[in-house]
């Protein structure tokens, strides 16, 4: 029998350092003269200054770097992967393995926490000019920041009750507690950023504002158009996700749970179902597990916990009456292939859409609903990033893309005249 | 948006941006290092010893000493004072006190006689340095007519002390050696022939490690080793010990009064051993040092670290709501007393967290090999149970490899003693 991971789905999957363990991990790092560790982060969160403010025993000067650099800091360092990013750029991947900078990272952001600093600031003197960030998700949130630490009015549009979007409703609690996500959109509100939460905006709220970002993320369900779509027990990966995440322990994923993707967003729903007490789950992916999107860390931690991972199989049809009872899946490429699972649930982690952005703003769209925005800009006062500009990449990524576009907000406000 | 704190101080009268120096050393030996220096953050520099000798260095001339991976926790180095020409030397301070105004420029000089004292001397008059530092000191010059030979003869360091606040009006500071049997002395024989101040220390004796290939000491020159000075992390315990002696000197303190030195401040020593970090450097200011020196870290990191050293200064400072350097200076030196002085009535009894406890027995391993057999080793728990023979000497809690695991715990008065209200350490990382 192999040994499994039992865990809840509320607890912390991996511990945190120590000042002990931070400290050995850190003399571990080589202190580049060129670091490749800060080339690799999208978000210039720049690993290489903050792991040496660690070394020399300044974690709160390490703590300073992250959050002025990433203002959801605590949270990429639960959710980037590393692997793919600054650890894979690490020069000590040279001798033996990669610094371990998202721990690291983590260390640094709950030491922040500990001492209850407040490192980001707004100008008191506030400019004229009114911003809207509609949706508070990674990149609006990451936008919001860049234009209060500039002087600006901001007000962001939320049509869930809480902050995070993605971060609050679409990851494991294992992987990203809710209070990390809470503290990261603390700082945010420290820096005077209105929310509006409950508001679905529409083109009309958005009059009086000078600028708008619109970082409305991706909420659509991708559901294939195949028989027996419609039963109970078939979910999308953002409701199953969302619903877990609300009702926490409370929520019944059934006992045998079929997850139907490949990236990290399959693997948190496999997650999330294993840990909420699922009996048997199994991720069918159509591709090679080489091709799958997700990082292989994730799928590695979904084995630990016992979760079966099969490849090669796309789904062809869902059997049951009103209730799912069993799956049928074809050979994506092995056109022989058959196989029927039963389930009683299965979670459909196979991309989400866009939303209709034109009752929004007056946008241009691509032929996959994503807003046309190069370099955060779609046209006149309106701006966008994240998710529904890019179809759905990391975190870490939409946080970069709001700093851009709040780049571009800030230069075209002032060339504007709106002071 | 960073923390901003002002770390500006006034050293025998010069202003100082930071109290982050370079000492005399490999780190700062031309215009280009120095200048880079600046720019990095760091307040000013002791410029690399300039004699009228000339150096003639081997190769190779450095070495470290490890322990379990921990690469430099030592550092030994053969090289001398400068081994460029005395006037280009004199020329670069000249040029960089030029173009960084705002920066602190130290002349260190070395001479063998009194007359190259004097000499020298004039020389860091014409280049501009705002203060002078004599290097009494170095433990592996060629020659014994300089050095640390000399920095252990009051008569000598006294004179040339002398030589040197005769010539010129910018204050000398004298830099003492760790190889003598008591610095005060020396120091005093420094301020005596009239120096307003000493730095140190300087590096300490050592054969660092033994090559068994050629049956020598480290590094190898041709088969062949020499003892030589040594620095870094190891030497911090060491210099600090060096430190609050010559502080808490009354006699030093009047000596620098009569010179005219007073600003205030007693005697302005000037701290160095072993400084990597900006808690290392705090310990050197709560002892009593207006600055402190730095070289080896920099060999090992570069003068990036001074960035962290400001930084990580600057958050200690708001953590304990002080404004400015003086705030802190010296606090600890009244602290320090001879061991006769110590409350020895008591002993406070280790704590043993069985959550946090990993099971290792290092604890017990130590404390029945080392100390008082005062731990029992529960075989069938895997956990350390405190007996009757403690004596409160925590070996175990310094040997335990988990944070907070061992902590001190009850407070036990030895039998007839009186109790009374005693201030402990309780945060330990």
């Amino acid at each position: 029998m192999s040994k499994v991971v039992k865990a809840k789905y509320t607890a912390e999957a991996v511990a945190g350092f120590t000042h002990r363990t931070a400290m050995e991990e850190a003399a571990r790092c080589l202190l580049c003269h060129d670091a490749p560790c800060s080339e690799g982060c999208p978000a210039g969160t720049d690993p290489a200054k903050f792991i040496r403010s660690i070394r020399f025993r300044n974690v709160k000067g390490a703590a300073e770097t992250i959050r002025e650099n990433n203002v959801l800091g605590g949270s990429c360092a639960r959710v980037c992967p590393y692997d793919k990013l600054c650890e894979e750029a690490c020069s000590r991947c040279g001798i033996d393995k990669p610094i371990e900078i998202g721990k690291l990272q983590r260390y640094a952001v709950e030491q922040e926490k500990l001492f209850k600093m407040k490192t980001l600031k707004a100008p008191a003197k506030k400019k004229a000019a009114k911003v809207a960030c509609v949706g508070a998700g990674p990149a609006s949130l990451a936008c919001a920041a860049e234009l209060a630490k500039d002087g600006y009015k901001v007000t962001v549009f939320e049509r869930e009750e809480k902050a995070g979007g993605v971060l609050t409703y679409g990851i494991v609690p294992s992987r990203l507690p809710q209070a990390v996500v809470d503290h990261d959109i603390a700082q945010v509100k420290g820096l005077g950023v209105k929310f509006q939460f409950n508001t679905e905006v529409k083109e009309a709220d958005l009059e009086d504002f000078d600028a708008v970002f619109v970082g409305a993320g991706l909420w659509g369900a991708n559901l294939p158009k195949i028989k027996g779509i419609e039963l109970k027990g078939v979910y999308a990966a953002v409701d199953f996700l969302k619903k877990a995440r609300v009702n926490k322990n409370d929520f019944k994923p059934g006992k045998k749970v079929l997850v139907v993707g490949g990236g990290d967003v399959a693997v948190d729903c496999a997650v999330t179902a294993k840990l909420l007490g699922a009996e048997d789950v199994k991720i069918v992916y159509r591709r090679t597990l080489e091709e799958a999107p997700g990082n292989m860390s994730e799928f590695q931690y979904a084995l630990s916990l016992g979760i079966g991972i099969t490849t090669g199989m796309a789904p062809d049809a869902i059997n049951g009456d009103k209730k799912v009872k069993t799956v049928d899946f074809a050979g994506f490429r092995d056109k022989g292939a058959k196989l029927t699972l039963s389930a009683d649930t299965i979670v459909f982690a196979t991309g989400q859409t866009p939303e209709d952005m034109s009752k929004v703003a007056p946008v241009k769209v691509t032929d996959k609903g994503t807003i046309k925005a190069p370099k955060g800009k779609a046209g006149g006062k309106f701006f966008a990033a994240g998710d529904i500009v890019n179809g759905g990449k990391t975190v870490v990524e939409a946080v970069a893309a709001g700093k851009e576009a709040a780049t571009a907000m800030i230069a075209y406000l002032e060339k504007k005249g709106v002071k | 948006m960073a923390i901003k704190k002002d770390l500006s101080i006034d050293y025998l009268g010069v202003k100082c941006q930071n109290p982050f120096f370079l000492s005399s050393s490999p780190v700062g030996s031309n215009y280009e290092m120095v200048a880079k220096c600046f720019e990095t953050g760091w307040g000013g520099v002791f410029y690399k010893t300039v004699g009228i000798f000339v150096a003639d260095e081997c190769s190779p001339r450095f070495d470290q000493t490890n322990k379990e991976g921990l690469p430099w926790l030592g550092f030994k180095n053969m090289e001398q004072i400068s081994d460029k020409p005395t006037e280009l030397n004199f020329e670069n301070m000249y040029k960089l006190k030029r173009d960084y105004p705002d920066h602190v420029m130290v002349a260190s000089i070395m001479g063998s006689t009194e007359e190259e004292w004097v000499k020298l001397a004039k020389m860091c008059d014409e280049c501009g340095a705002d203060l002078i530092e004599g290097n009494f000191s170095c433990p592996q010059m060629t020659s014994h007519d300089m050095g640390s030979d000399v920095g252990t003869n009051n008569e000598l360091v006294e004179s040339y002390s002398r030589a040197v606040s005769k010539t010129t009006k910018i204050p000398f500071i004298a830099k003492m050696t760790p190889n003598c049997k008591n610095m005060e002395e020396h120091a005093f024989a420094a301020v005596k022939g009239g120096a307003a101040a000493v730095s140190a220390i300087n590096t300490i004796k050592s054969i660092t490690n033994l090559d068994f290939e050629n049956m020598t000491g480290m590094p190898v020159v041709n088969g062949k080793s020499s003892i030589s000075g040594y620095s870094g992390a190891a030497v911090k315990p060491i210099a600090l010990r060096f430190c609050a002696q010559v502080l808490q000197n009354q006699e030093i303190h009047d000596q620098v009064k009569k010179n005219g030195y007073d600003f205030g401040y007693g005697h302005e020593m000037s701290g160095i051993g072993g400084i990597e970090t900006w808690r290392d450097a705090a310990e050197f200011l709560a002892l009593g040092c207006r600055n402190v020196q730095v070289t080896t870290s920099i060999m090992q990191y570069g003068y990036r670290i001074v960035e962290d050293m400001a930084s990580g200064l600057m958050h200690f400072m708001d953590e304990r709501g002080y404004d400015k350097l003086d705030d802190f200076i010296g606090i600890a030196l009244p602290n320090i007393i001879p061991a006769e002085e110590l409350n020895r009535d008591f002993k406070i009894l280790p704590d043993f967290d069985d959550k946090k406890c990993v099971g290792c027995g290092r604890c017990y391993v130590s404390c029945y090999d080392a100390a008082h057999q005062a731990i029992d080793w529960n075989e069938k728990k895997r956990r350390p149970e405190l007996n009757d023979n403690c004596v409160g000497c925590h070996l175990c809690l310094n040997v335990c490899p988990v944070q907070g695991c061992i902590t001190p715990g009850e407070i036990k008065w030895k039998e007839g003693r009186k109790p009374v209200d005693i201030t402990m350490k309780t945060k330990y990382e």
